[in-house]
């Protein structure tokens, strides 16, 4: 039995995310993320992997018999941000015996293992009905546009080549081609770069569906919160003279150049012996090396920030307003510079929005990746196809399994129609 | 009126084989057949087994059912198709002496105790009370039975058709069963027509061998049963020849005369057994397709030339036949033909092949729309076991797609029903690499002698190789090799990966049972085909493991029976039009519920949930 996890709360902003996890690696998975706290106690920790820290959450565990589910099981309650919940799935998703829940699995297995009544289930029949409809109306549009137009081909390629496969072993003893592995290996190949490149390309547009994050970072009191109220065009955040006015982080959506994206002002970065302001740049620092676009206000031109530079880090001098021309600066005092900062968030967002594939989701991806993986195999074992062609053909299914999600089902049927079509079979 | 447990109709090879596993269930078991000297006939091609239908017959034996013996007993030229590939895939096929096939099994059913063969036409079933209590004779005498198993094969309102000539009937020769089919019809069951080909026999002292490609058996070869180890009388070889640009010609010419290019055939055939119209047609760059010349039996002069079935009228045949290499001067004994049937829609059948519509009926064999006699004879187990543990008011068994090629025809037949014969591919089945053909007794043997259909001799035999196997993997798996280990033997593995067994390595390309009994001197006491075995046991390892998690599903769901009598209407929150849809398709399980059209996870969960609540109280059994 897999281990499973979802984001148990709604999707979007919200001030508290949980995330569920259930199954017999349940605690030994928070285990690799902090220590695991008695059971039914609600404990704050530091979730922490690879020397990262993802975020502060209150975590909570059950023990088999007295949970949700019946299994052994456990929630994160994590900020609301979709940066953070997207990290810790990521983290929880790299963990062996671990995997994304599917639509209703939760309550299939309380139900499995008795923990649900009758009501309770009907309520949740409900629930679920409304969203495999709307999931449904999801797919729909997806199958009727651009992914259709991927997908279709992507279909008929792993056919062909289960059918090619497929044929050497079942019809080994008739007219079949001797030699399938040249057309077969132009087939996984392609597919594989193909796969492949519309997997890297699902990255950005998750980013377009969910929207862009972008921070402002720099020292305390340079003129951070005056900015984004500036770019946001109304009082977002509290701004003051005092140094240190932001603690925690102040999220404002808005729409630039047609993306969606969100602003974030952060706590001024420097060292603090307030406990409160502590916390606030840590965590300013953690939404800095999450943030798809980073805005440094600096002091001067010599400063170093202390975070890892990216290639498509704007920096900017911050206060431009009593700084003379010494540099690109802006001033949300002023407004001076501001239309420009807000030409090149936009020129660097469409750079990353340009190369979008159509698949919109983390699911799509796992699914991407699981046939890219598969196939990629399948092209190792190709030099033995006709000693062990059933390896060939197990992995080429796991790829078409793994893409039926987004596919639709494909059948034994369209399988054997492929072979007899292609195949003057019987002898 | 004569009492039986069990009523088998029909002495094919669904029937020879349920009556055979109701019989060894202890049923007192009657078979019912229109002629005696025709049980174990094969009236297709002479052979048995192949790719999928190896794998069925190999899944009858390893049950202790009769096909496989039969096989070995008239098998005439032996062999393991796919022999250089993976076990996974590879099938047993031999030629079959047709006389030696008929007479093992009649020889077989004859050692059966519990098992009475009767000669007579079966002209209606007797109910009482809404389900099957026997069956009426033509001559009026009835015969009472808790189960009847029904494997009416192509009597079925068959038409025979050759060129523009047809008439009724099944086989060449024999009589329709026209009495019991209106009987079935007045079940109002969904029914479809099949059509099937055979083509010309031939006369084999007319055709001119000397200038002819041979095709040999195996040098070593592969018995069916897993109780015998060589064949019982002398192997021959097929010839092999091919069609050419003129006999295309002919056929094309002639096109208008074919019964299914003529348009007097309504059924539909296989695609993967097209008849040599067919093959011109829609292969129609092709110039030419591969023949064997199989000779039916040993002192037999008859041919069947396989890979040329037609309905052309007798003179073409003559003419096409005589254009091919070898068979310019010979003599066609009988022309081929086109038959068409009717069958039932195999989704109004349980899993158990037991019908929906009527308690107390099986229906095994063509009649459920399959084709080819390992495809009947395995539908014939399943029906014949059930029907025998009906009678003893025992539950009924079911196969699963996760342990056996059985599983799957009949989730595949009862759930996804079928548009042409269907025959039986490894690739239908997705856990290819477990169900193997040998190891076909580790997967059901056990189950066999659990239900009581295993003889005492197999069950002892049995538990010996599992003993020995079992030494044995503990021997393989006893030790950890290091890398370096390993190569002081010649096995080349990267040398900073872990520690491995023998077993583990027995997977890796280049890995022989050689290498492994010099790594553990205990594996080298075993007998050879117990150190084979424990080969192709380590082989697929890693990637049954990694399938597990989907059996393991699957057979939750399977698990999670559905009783019979089910009422849909009323439970909440499930439409009108699934709550029908479920009542008239009757889902025996959650699995097969599942993949009803139109079934959301919603629908299925409140489904669940009502099971398990009838469950804790007790109702529905």
């Amino acid at each position: 039995m897999d281990t499973i996890f979802a984001l148990a709360s709604a999707r979007g902003r919200a001030g508290v995310a949980v995330i569920r996890i259930s199954g017999p690696k349940a605690h030994w998975a928070i285990s690799q993320l902090c220590d695991v706290p008695s059971p039914r106690r609600a404990a704050l920790r530091a979730l922490r992997f690879g020397g990262d820290v993802l975020d502060q959450a209150v975590v909570i565990v059950f023990d088999q018999g007295a949970s949700f589910t019946g299994e052994e099981s456990g929630e994160l309650h994590l900020h609301g941000s979709l940066a953070v919940v997207a990290k810790v799935s990521e983290v929880l998703a790299s963990m062996d015996g671990l995997r994304l829940a599917e639509a209703g699995e939760f309550t299939r297995r309380a139900m499995d293992n008795g923990n649900l009544d009758l009501t309770q289930v009907e309520g949740l029949a409900d629930l679920i009905d409304a969203e495999s409809e709307s999931q449904r109306k999801q797919a729909l549009q997806v199958l009727s546009g651009a992914i259709a137009a991927k997908v279709g081909p992507w279909r008929a390629a792993m056919l062909r080549a289960a059918a090619l496969i497929e044929a050497t072993i079942d019809f080994a003893d008739e007219d079949v081609p001797v030699d399938v592995t040249p057309e077969l290996r132009d087939l996984l190949q392609s597919l594989v770069r193909d796969i492949a490149a519309e997997s890297r390309g699902s990255v950005a547009a998750e980013q377009i569906r969910e929207g862009f994050e972008v921070a402002i970072l720099g020292a305390p009191n340079i003129g951070k919160s005056t900015l984004l109220n500036a770019l946001a065009k109304r009082e977002a955040a509290i701004t003051s003279e005092i140094a240190g006015t932001t603690r925690d982080i102040i999220e404002v959506r808005m729409s630039i150049a047609g993306l969606s994206v969100t602003l974030l002002d952060t706590a001024g970065l420097r060292d603090s012996h307030d406990v409160v302001e502590s916390i606030g740049i840590a965590r300013a620092k953690a939404r800095a090396e999450s943030a798809d676009l980073r805005i440094f206000l600096a002091q001067d031109r010599a400063e170093v920030f202390p975070l890892i530079p990216r290639a498509d880090d704007i920096f900017l001098l911050g206060k431009g307003d009593m700084r003379g021309a010494s540099g690109p600066s802006v001033s949300g005092k002023t407004g001076q510079g501001v239309e420009e900062l807000l030409a090149q968030i936009a020129q660097r967002l469409e750079g990353k929005a340009a190369s979008a594939g159509v698949f919109t989701r983390q699911r799509h991806r796992s699914a991407l990746l699981a046939a890219e993986s598969a196939l990629t195999k399948a092209i190792a074992f190709l030099p033995k196809a006709s000693e062990q062609p059933e390896l060939v053909a197990t992995e080429i299914r796991v790829a078409l399994t793994a893409l039926e999600g987004i596919l639709g089902h494909i059948g034994v049927e369209d399988l054997l129609g492929e072979i007899f079509s292609s195949f003057c079979i019987g002898k | 009126m004569k009492q039986f447990d069990v009523i088998v109709v029909g002495g094919g090879h669904a029937g020879a084989e349920a009556a055979a596993a109701a019989a060894r269930m202890g049923a007192a078991t009657a078979l019912v057949t229109l002629k005696r000297e025709a049980i174990g006939v094969m009236s297709c091609n002479p052979a048995i087994g192949g790719l999928g239908k190896g794998h069925l017959v190999r899944e009858i034996d390893a049950m202790d059912g009769i096909m496989g013996h039969a096989a070995d007993r008239a098998g005439i030229q032996f062999r393991l198709l796919n022999r250089r590939k993976g076990p996974a895939v590879q099938g047993p096929r031999t030629q079959a002496d047709r006389k030696l096939y008929r007479a093992a099994i009649q020889n077989l059913l004859g050692q059966y105790e519990t098992l009475s063969i009767l000669q007579g036409e079966v002209a209606s079933l007797l109910l009482d009370s809404g389900r099957a209590r026997g069956v009426v004779l033509a001559d009026g005498v009835q015969l009472s039975a808790r189960a009847v198993v029904i494997t009416a094969g192509t009597f079925l309102n068959g038409v025979i058709h050759l060129g523009d000539q047809s008439r009724e009937g099944g086989r060449v020769g024999d009589a329709p069963s026209k009495l019991l089919a209106a009987q079935l019809a007045d079940l109002n069951l969904q029914q479809g027509r099949l059509k099937t080909g055979t083509p010309p026999r031939l006369d084999g002292r007319t055709i001119n061998w000397d200038i002819l490609d041979k095709q040999a058996g195996d040098d070593d070869p592969t018995m069916f049963s897993f109780m015998n180890n060589a064949p019982f009388v002398a192997q021959i070889s097929c010839g092999i020849t091919q069609t050419n640009a003129k006999t295309h010609d002919i056929v094309r010419g002639n096109l208008s005369r074919s019964a299914m290019y003529g348009g007097h055939i309504s059924g539909v055939g296989p695609r993967y057994c097209p008849s040599i119209e067919d093959k011109v047609v829609r292969f129609a760059d092709k110039d030419s397709h591969q023949i064997f010349l199989e000779p039916e039996g040993l002192d037999d002069p008859i041919v069947y030339p396989n890979g040329i079935s037609t309905s052309l009228p007798a003179d073409v045949q003559q003419d096409y036949v005589q254009s091919i290499l070898g068979l310019e001067n010979v003599v066609i004994t009988q022309p081929g033909y086109a038959i068409e049937y009717d069958f039932f829609d195999p989704r109004g059948l349980e899993p158990s092949l037991q019908l929906k519509a009527l308690q107390g009926v099986f229906f095994a064999g063509q009649i459920n729309g399959t084709t080819g006699y390992e495809e009947a004879a395995a539908q014939g187990l399943v029906a014949g076991l059930n029907a025998a543990l009906l009678s003893q008011d025992r539950p009924m068994q079911r196969f699963s797609r996760t342990d056996s090629y059985i599983g799957v025809m009949l989730d595949d037949l009862t759930s996804q029903g079928v548009t042409e014969p269907y025959r039986m591919f490894t690739s239908r089945a997705e856990y290819r690499l477990a169900l193997r053909a040998d190891n076909a007794d580790q997967r059901l043997t056990g189950l066999g002698i659990e239900l009581g259909c295993v003889s005492k001799a197999r069950a002892d035999s049995f538990d010996r190789k599992m003993a020995s196997l079992s030494q044995a993997k503990a021997a393989l798996t006893g030790y950890q090799f290091s890398p370096k280990e390993l190569q002081a033997v010649g096995i080349t593995l990267s040398m900073d990966g872990g520690r491995r067994s023998a077993f583990d390595v027995l997977a890796f390309d280049g890995v022989t049972i050689d290498h492994a009994a010099q790594l553990v001197p205990e594996f080298a006491a075993f007998d050879r085909d117990i150190q084979e075995q424990s080969a192709k046991d380590a082989l697929y390892v890693q990637y049954i493991q990694r399938q597990d998690r989907d059996i393991l599903r699957l057979r939750a769901d399977e698990a999670l029976q559905i009783p019979s009598g089910f009422v849909y209407a009323g439970l909440p929150g499930l439409s009108n039009e699934l709550s029908q849809k479920l009542q008239r398709i009757a889902p025996a399980n959650i699995h097969l519920a599942s993949k009803i059209e139109g079934m959301t996870p919603a629908a299925l969960l409140l489904i669940i949930s009502y099971l398990r609540r009838d469950r804790a109280v007790g109702r529905n059994g």
